[in-house]
This record gives C-alpha cells, structure tokens and sequence, in this order.
C-alpha cells in the first residue's frame, strides 16, 4: 500500500492482502540497500494468518520516496509516523540487520506503540570497518561484491527463496545494485553511527526474539547474543549454517522462529 | 580488511545450488524421480500453493534436482534464477509467452538458429505476435524496429550460420531507452566464453542439449532471469506489475523486486504450458556442466587448430569464424569473447553440392548429423539436408553456399580430426 509521511511516498508491501488494522500488526524491517522484498515469504505467510502486515521500504530505499535518512534514530520516528499514517496503535516490529536497530530503538523510545520486537542478523555496536565504510561511498560496486560474500554461508540453499530454482546469493546482489546510489553509504554510516544501543535494550518492556545465524560474517552471533543479554525479556534463537542473510537462507526456520514469537503474545 | 572472495567460475560448476544430501550423505544430485511431495500438514500444503513458503509441490512446476541445475546456471549467469524447460525452444517460448500476448511484437535478428525463426516466423504470428526481423550488425534497423507494442528484443551472442556476433551492450542500451528487455540465446557461448548479463542483456536462454550438457545425451532448456529489468519502471508489462487473476491476485514485481518475471515464468508458463524437463535429463546436464570450462577450453583449442588447418587447404574458399581478421565482427569479437568463439562455424568447400556430399561421406571420425556442442565432432551439409528443397540463389540469402560445410568441433585429439578433414576434402574433388 502506499502512504505519505512527510510529503514523501511511503510504500509497504501487505503481503498479498488489504490491510486490516484491526488485526494485530506486524512490522518488517529491511537491512541496508535494501527493501520489502527480503521478507517475501515470511510477511506473506503472516499476512494470510491472522495479521495486519506492513513489510516498508525505508525513505529513499525500494518503492518510497525522499531521501534515505541518515541516523537509526530518525528510521525509528519514521516508523511510528508509518504506524500513524496506516492507523495501527500498535505493532510487534521485525528488524533485519539495520532494520533490527530501528525496531530496538523504536520499542525502546516507544512502548506503548511495539508489542515485541524480533531482531535478525543483529549486533551492537553495528559498526563498520573504515575500509567498507569508504566503499560504500567511493566503490559502491567493490562494496556489494563484498557484502554480498560476506552475507551468505554457502552456495546451496534449500528451498531457497522465494523459491526453488532462485540463486539467493544473485538475487540478494541484484537487490543492492537495485537501490539509488548514495543510499548504500547513508545507511551503513547510519549503522555504524549508532551508539546508543546498549542504553536502548535496557528500555525495552516488551519481549524481544533475538535470531541469529551461526555463520554470519556482518554481525556474528556472538555479538548479537551480547545485545541480547542487555533486553531484558529476550530469547535467542541461532540457526546453525545460516549467515547473515537468513530470510533468504533459511527461510522456513525463519518464518518458523517468527511465528511461534508472534504466537506466544 | 581482507575483502571475501566469492566462489569462482569452475568452484560453481561444481558446487553451486548443491550441497551433500543432508538425509543420506550422497554427493552427487539425486535424481528425485517424484511427481509429487508430500505436504507436512494442511498449512504447509496452503502455504506452498499460496507462495507463503518456499518449496516442492508437483515436479511441472519443480524439482529438487531442477533447481539445483537452475540454481547452478544462474550463479555461472550471474542471475538470479533460472528455470530448465523442455528444450531450449521450450525456453524461448517461455520466456516470450510470460511477457507477450495476442498484439505485441518483437524485434529480432535475422540470424537465428531455424527453429526459433519458424517459430517467431510462421507459428507466433498464429497467436497474434509478431516479429520484425533485422541485421543483427545494423544497430539503426534494431531501433527503427521498434513499435509502441513491442515486448522484447531478441538474438543469439554467435548467430546462425554465419557467427554474427551480438553486440549485446549497444543492443541493450536500443531496447533499454525504449523501456524493453533483450533477450539473447547464448547456446553457442555458455558462460564460460560469455556471460550476457555482464553487457548488458536482461534474459539469456540456452539448449542446454548443446554444450551445457555436452554430451549428446539429454535434451533440455534453461532461462535465466538477470534480475536487472525494472518491469515496473518500463510501464510496458502489467503481466508483472499488475495483479493477476490466475495466482491469487498476485502482482509479481511486490513479491519479488528482482524476479518477478521468473516467478509469473514458473507459476504461469510451467503451470499452464508444462513444457518441464525431467529431473533425469536435470542430471544428465549437471554432469556435463561439471566439467564445462574443461571442455570448452579444449573445445575452443580443437576449433582453433581445426581452422589454422583449414586455412591452408586450397580446396576450402572461406571460413566464418569471428577470431580470424576476415570475419567481419573480429574486432566485436576480440573484446566480447577474448576466451573464444566457440566451437561450431561454417566454411564454404569449393564446388557444388556433390562436392559437399563427398566431403561428409568421406569422414570417418566426425559424425554426420543434426546437432551441435557434443563432445564428439559432428558435421552437417545444409544444402543436401537441412536446406536441400532450397535452390541455390535461396541458399545465398540464407547465407549458405552449395559447398558450405557446418562442423562442431569435439573434444578428440585435433591432430586425428585434421587427418579426418584431410582425407574428406581428397575426396570432396572427386
């Protein structure tokens, strides 16, 4: 559906379904130069199950408008803005690596607006080495090649996503390359300028799934346990073999994980 | 900071959308001989008709040894997925069927392989699309073709049967400024010689028959999606962008941002036309993919040597093949396939069509038949087969001579295919 925040385009995708605010809601959260779309399966299923599924495209990312924005902080008033603009009191939110920022920040600033928070492939501090920072702003090709690789655990997915016979790794690399330019360095600056992590989790009220994958190389799960041990009513869950892309490799332990998060309200 | 590699060309050959079976520890692909899978209960089953999860439901649609060969030709693609069909001529329809219907159009090079002429020829326009066909070297005819109510532009990266290469990026770039994708055949290149996607093309098929399998064996098609296309952008193809009545309402480009076109491929074309490879002939062709940068190095070595060979023969008048200076897209060539230009060409043998009938029957190590990219040598004459009801004058239209001799260069010791040549072109004199 598409909505206005800010006098820009806000797009998110429904899952296949009219949005029904009196269902209770369930926000998806895309990772840097990227959008809805990694969420295909996973908001689709929940869409068709009882929930009000909004799976946005970031300011300046996928189908919305404006500009990318340029901390975790404004990404989060972002989404309670969204929450006004498509009439929904409260969400459970559901954050991808820089998505997980913005759900934790959000619960944290706003509890009466996150029922829970599901954070994925995520790590406090999120920072980033120098050397890619400067990638993503002078070599934004050089920077997805070495994303790319270091997002994904193997060569062989099953049942891949959004389905057999689609090349995760191909997929994930063309979704980078699809974004504006300029909007991979505002997000992983926006990443890495986060500092207020720690303090955030111990303001979280709401229950909070942590779901890691053993193999991620961008935010390994030791560092997302660490995150974790800071909110207090949180559950890790670390999928053995997934890396840091686990919608797009696990897709079924994901949406697995996630259901039975959602379920236990 | 050490940047990651990614896995390179022949690790992919091998390892790509495979990995040792997790429930019996077999290397190798199983050949999953199933129609069907079993559901886990009736949500899963719901879920996987709905496109709510990933997976298996009835083997027209997928299967686990398919994907692993669609998922292994979109990695050495640099796509983002592929899907096996039937042929390579189930492949093209395909990938035309998902995006035209009744009242659309497409721009064509004139040289195609002949079952894609016909069927852009004489059976589409059954169906109420039509094609308007152009020299494929002529980047002012590819333009000046273009209609309000085209769909696609289409050529193969060598062409038939005088190797015209494709100059994919300047193509792309006509079709991409009016908002259309190009889709190129790139049979005769694979990967290995030439990724299409790299210049700019938007869909790549092959016949997988030919070298991907390369051994004669297995007749199969596979389409790859680049992923590159924005069909929304374009405005020209609600098929992806607007929801469709016969998949749950689905707008394809929502689900997916870089695939939509593969999935209304899959859910659509496989579902409703059926042209599905069997996962047998999945296996075969993983096989053959196994080795393929092995064999098409020496591929293209034989070739190599097979045409310094018959550039001295006097009894050979010319050879079409874009590495030698003569050809007219040598320089085209030098920088999109500096790998090399495969191993299939033609040359013209002097004398008449008796001459060329001498020639084939004289060899004894080249086989004489209707097929290309088999890791044996094989030899045709198109004027006393494939092209024999056409007279001459028809004959040099097509671009075939009376002598004009098709080989497809095997994996043999080159120095006994030359003596085999050798021997035919004594004979070809009579």
């Amino acid at each position: 559906m598409e909505l206005r925040i800010a006098n820009d385009a806000a797009y998110a995708y429904t899952g296949g379904k009219t949005l029904d605010a009196n269902l209770p809601a369930v926000v998806f959260i895309h990772g840097g130069e990227q959008d809805h779309s990694v969420w295909a399966l996973q908001s689709r299923y929940l869409a068709h199950h009882g929930y009000a599924v909004l799976a946005v495209d970031l300011p300046g990312h996928g189908k919305s408008g404006g500009a990318p924005l340029a901390s975790i902080e404004d990404m989060a008033g972002w989404i309670v803005a969204l929450l006004d603009a498509a009439k929904v009191n409260a969400a459970a939110l559901i954050g991808h690596s820089m998505g997980s920022l913005v759900a934790l920040e959000c619960a944290a600033r706003n509890p009466q607006r996150v029922s829970r928070i599901a954070l994925l492939g995520t790590a406090f501090p999120m920072r980033v080495s120098p050397d890619l920072l400067q990638a993503t702003k002078t070599r934004e090709s050089d920077a997805h090649g070495m994303i790319n690789a270091w997002s994904h655990s193997g060569y062989a997915h099953y049942p891949s996503n959004p389905g057999p016979g689609f090349w995760v790794i191909g997929g994930n690399l063309r979704l980078m390359q699809r974004q504006k330019p300029g909007v991979l360095h505002a997000d992983f600056a926006a990443c890495d300028g986060y500092k207020t992590g720690f303090e955030r989790a111990a303001q979280v009220k709401c229950p909070a799934l942590f779901l890691l994958g053993a193999r991620d190389a961008m935010t390994p799960a030791r560092a997302g346990r660490d995150l974790a041990r800071a909110v207090p009513n949180s559950t890790v869950v670390t999928l053995g073999s997934a890396g840091h892309n686990l919608m797009g490799e696990k897709p079924d332990e994901v949406l697995e994980a996630l259901v039975e998060f959602l379920r236990a309200s | 900071m050490a940047a990651p590699r990614s896995l390179q060309f022949d690790t992919l050959s091998l390892h790509a959308g495979q990995r040792p079976d997790p429930v019996t520890g077999a290397r190798a692909t199983p050949i999953y001989f199933t129609t069907s899978f079993v559901f886990r209960d009736a949500d899963h089953a719901a879920a996987l008709f709905n496109m709510e999860r990933g997976g298996h439901v009835y083997s027209r649609i997928s299967n686990p040894t398919n994907a692993v060969l669609e998922e292994r030709v979109a990695a050495l693609e640099g796509g983002v997925g592929a899907i096996a069909t039937a042929s390579g001529q189930a492949a093209l329809h395909l990938a035309i069927a998902t995006i035209a219907a009744a009242g659309s159009h497409i721009v064509a090079s004139r040289a195609l392989y002949g079952g894609s002429h016909n069927l852009l020829s004489y059976t589409l326009p059954r169906f109420g699309i039509e094609t308007t066909f152009v020299n494929p070297r002529d980047l002012a005819a590819w333009k000046g073709a273009i209609r309000p109510n085209t769909k696609l532009l289409f050529g193969e990266t060598l062409g038939n049967p005088g190797l015209d290469v494709l100059d994919i990026s300047s193509v792309a770039a006509i079709a991409h400024a009016a908002k259309l994708p190009l889709l190129v055949d790139a049979t005769f290149t694979t990967p290995y010689l030439l990724k299409p996607f790299d210049h700019g093309a938007d869909l790549v098929y092959h016949s997988a028959t030919k070298f991907l399998g390369g051994h004669g064996v297995a007749i199969g098609g596979v389409l790859v999606d680049g992923g590159t296309f924005d069909w929304e952008a374009s405005g020209k193809f609600p098929e992806l962008t607007e929801p469709y009545a016969g998949f749950h309402g689905m707008d394809f480009q929502e689900e997916s941002t870089v695939a939509a076109f593969l999935l209304r491929a899959r859910r659509e074309g496989l579902r409703d036309f059926g042209a599905c490879m069997s996962p047998a002939t999945a296996f075969q062709i993983l096989q053959g993919i196994e080795t393929l940068p092995l064999r098409m190095h020496k591929h293209v070595e034989n070739t190599r040597k097979v045409i310094a060979f018959l550039g001295k023969e006097a009894a050979v008048e010319s050879i079409a093949y874009p590495e030698l200076p003569s050809h007219p897209d040598h320089a085209l060539a030098k920088r999109l396939l500096p790998r090399g230009c495969g191993a299939v060409f033609g040359f013209n043998l002097k004398g008449d069509r008796a001459a060329g009938r001498r020639f084939i029957e004289a060899l004894r190590i080249f086989s004489h038949l209707a097929n290309v990219g088999d890791a044996k040598s094989l030899v045709i004459h198109p004027a006393s087969t494939t092209h024999f009801r056409m007279s001459d004058a028809a004959l040099a239209e097509a671009g075939i001579g009376p002598g004009t001799i098709r080989l497809s260069i095997g994996l043999e010791d080159p120095e006994d295919l030359i003596e085999d040549l050798a021997r035919a072109l004594r004979a070809a004199k009579g």
